[in-house]
């Protein structure tokens, strides 16, 4: 589904990605971890096409398609959805407003029509159900005065209301308690499929006792480091993150 | 260089009116003319304002007087299709629909002042000054002061007509009155025409006036507003400006509001070639309450500039003002906001908030709040930013599948729509919400289209 082949980028003429190689297969769920500073976020944000970074080196193929070549807008459409990591308030546009437009532009790059307003609201209250979302948020602004916990759970219900086939959840565990936790995390589990990938982005390992990663990969200093299963979480939990900077430092 | 220019091109107009002296409100009573005299002296020893003038630094009107514009005392027939054009309404807001054409009242099927059992008064300005002139002698020129104030003097000498609306006490308008400014000739115009609302004590009134070219030529219009609201009433004026980009348009709206009365004053610019508008606020009654609003979009060449005065000149006042802007291309715009409180005023609050969005590198936007207060017990505050849309809330927007292109328009309508959920009219917010939306769309043809004509 995604394959990302030497990929390195520069921030403002300084190296954050040095070299990234990763392949998620459909049904997958991969967790990148990663002391601060590893360059987790803009790895994230490289994916989804941000363009505050120059990107020197390297591909991203998903689903056979550069996906370099694709405005951030295709991007999603295309079925990549990024859970950020801070939420953007965006005051006088409406909730509603705002996911009826970007269902219905994803409908249109399907070729579908537009959704009734009447199904809209239908399948709105379906998804609400699945991040016990707030009525009454889907009436503000987006992310307007939503507390920490409420931006985030917005995110995973918009996950839901989008259907992506590869979700990246970038930090979605920080500065959540742990009934919130378990709230996005159930979220996420449930929008599981043989057909969909999600990447974990995280600093804790505490996330990962709820969804259950396939692959755990360490970044660091702008390079994937180590790879394992589940267990490598684990290893991280108890040790931190010193003994991978040690192995790694002592190489260079 | 300047200076002599702008001697010669204020020559021309004190020229005009000496030379038509006769022709010009014909059948005035006295006070009518004394008046006029009075207003061209006054034009005569200030002149028009020069650039050094800080009041209008950022627009130069003098040019524009200058221009070779053909001025009538009287309606000229031009033929057009009524019907057509004239099926200008807000839906579901049943409104007394009065017409302005070039600055003269228009209604050749009906009579030219209603005059209501009740006492309410509405119709052509000239006709009230013949049929009641004490009542208007009363208002007229009180407010809209011809000292130093040459677009007001000008207005003063030259106006033919206008509409008068006069709400007497206890009394309510049943109906919004509408008021359609339209500009339509077969030559380069120049039209001073002339409102005067007086609502008295207790009583209520709303007003939208609308302003719109329809043929293609250059036109200038200085029009005067004077507005008085007795103790304890309520008047909102809300102004919709869609001219072309060829016309130049000074508006000066002169407000006086008596204790504990309640006014909203709207402008929105949704077209116009260059635009001037001022807006004086007198709170003369203690707890008279003031909320202004503002809002232009523009491109191209545009220029607006918004130029308030806001006088607290008793206690407990209040006054809100919100003043929005979107520039594109090379359009420039200003904003100057003064707020002057005075030494007896206190409990004061007075509240001034100015922002304003550039699309593009060639935009440019001169704000400047002025607070003078000499009050000591009042709360006041302004704030004025100018800034880009938000790359951060467009790109989340991209992420969830939106176009950049229909993003931008989502965070524009944004931006606009904290002015106008302050509209107290909900047909009216919906319906100027409508059009705005249509504007940045770039869907509100700019002339020939009567802008709150309904299409859909």
């Amino acid at each position: 589904m995604l394959e990302i082949k030497e990929l390195r980028v520069n921030v403002e003429d300084k190296e954050i990605l040095k070299g990234i190689n990763l392949k998620v297969n459909a049904g997958e769920v991969h967790a990148i971890m990663g002391p601060n500073g590893s360059g987790k976020s803009t790895l994230a944000s490289a994916l989804a096409g941000r363009d505050y970074f120059d990107i020197t080196h390297g591909k991203i193929f998903y689903e056979g398609k550069d996906l370099l070549e694709l405005a951030p807008e295709d991007r999603a459409r295309e079925g990549i959805f990024l859970g950020f990591q801070y939420p953007v308030e965006i005051p006088g546009v409406s909730m509603v407003n705002f996911l009826r437009t970007a269902i219905n532009e994803m409908r249109k790059y399907r070729g579908d029509k537009p959704l009734p307003a009447g199904d809209f609201l239908k399948l709105m209250r379906e998804k609400k159900k699945i991040v016990e979302i707030d009525s009454d948020l889907t009436n503000r602004s987006v992310n307007e005065g939503f507390s920490g916990g409420e931006k985030k759970k917005n995110e995973i219900f918009q996950m839901a209301l989008l259907e992506p086939k590869l979700a990246i959840l970038d930090e979605t565990d920080s500065g959540l308690d742990i009934d919130a936790l378990r709230v996005v995390a159930n979220g996420v589990n449930n929008l599981r499929t043989p057909d969909n990938a999600t990447i974990v982005i995280t600093h804790y390992q505490r996330l990962l006792d709820y969804i259950i990663p396939d692959f755990v990969h360490v970044l660091y200093k702008g390079r994937i480091v180590k790879s394992g299963d589940k267990s490598l979480a684990k290893e991280l939990e108890e040790h931190g993150y010193e003994w991978i900077k040690q192995e790694v430092d002592a190489e260079v | 260089m300047d200076t002599l220019e702008a001697l010669e091109t204020a020559d021309k107009y004190i020229d005009l009116f000496h030379q038509n002296r006769e022709q010009i409100g014909e059948g005035d009573p006295q006070f009518m003319q004394d008046l006029r005299e009075e207003a061209i002296r006054s034009f005569e020893q200030a002149g028009f304002p020069q650039r050094k003038q800080d009041k209008y630094e950022h627009t130069h009107l003098e040019p524009v007087f200058n221009e070779d514009l053909s001025f009538h005392f009287n309606p000229r027939e031009i033929e057009f299709d009524d019907e057509e054009i004239f099926k200008c309404d807000v839906p579901m807001l049943d409104s007394h629909v009065l017409m302005i054409l070039n600055g003269f009242f228009y209604n050749p099927a009906g009579s030219n002042l209603q005059v209501l059992d009740n006492g309410i008064i509405y119709g052509s300005l000239k006709e009230a000054i013949q049929r009641y002139p004490d009542l208007v002698a009363k208002y007229m020129g009180g407010n809209a002061s011809i000292q130093n104030e040459a677009f007001v003097s000008l207005n003063t000498a030259f106006f033919q007509d206008g509409i008068f609306l006069y709400v007497p006490e206890n009394q309510e308008m049943d109906k919004s009155i509408q008021i359609i400014h339209l500009l339509l000739s077969d030559k380069n115009q120049m039209v001073h025409h002339r409102n005067l609302f007086v609502v008295e004590r207790n009583a209520s009134a709303q007003v939208i006036v609308c302003d719109h070219t329809l043929s293609p030529h250059m036109f200038l219009t200085n029009s005067v507003t004077e507005a008085y609201t007795g103790e304890n009433a309520d008047l909102d004026v809300l102004r919709l400006q869609n001219e072309h980009n060829n016309s130049c348009q000074v508006t000066n709206t002169w407000i006086s509001q008596e204790r504990s009365s309640r006014c909203q004053h709207g402008t929105f610019t949704l077209h116009g070639g260059m635009v001037r508008n001022n807006l004086h606020v007198k709170l003369k009654g203690e707890g008279a309450e003031i909320n202004a609003l503002g809002l232009f979009l523009i491109d191209k060449n545009q220029h607006v500039d918004s130029f308030t005065v806001i006088e607290h000149d008793s206690p407990h006042c209040t006054s809100n003002q919100h003043y929005k802007g979107v520039l594109n291309d090379m359009s420039t715009g200003a904003f100057n906001g003064k707020i002057h409180v005075h030494p007896y005023a206190q409990k004061t609050e007075a509240f001034q908030t100015n922002n304003n969005i550039l699309l593009s590198d060639m935009a440019k936007m001169h704000t400047k709040p002025q607070l003078e207060i000499y009050a000591d017990d009042v709360k006041c505050s302004h704030g004025a930013t100018v800034g880009q849309l938000d790359e951060d809330a467009l790109f989340y927007l991209q992420s969830r599948g939106i176009p950049k292109d229909e993003g931008r328009l989502m965070l524009m309508n944004a931006f606009a729509t904290n002015v106008i959920s302050q509209i107290k009219q909900p047909v009216l917010q919906d319906r100027i919400s409508d059009l705005v939306g249509k504007r940045l769309r770039g869907e509100l043809s700019r002339c020939n289209n009567c802008a709150m004509h309904c299409q859909d």
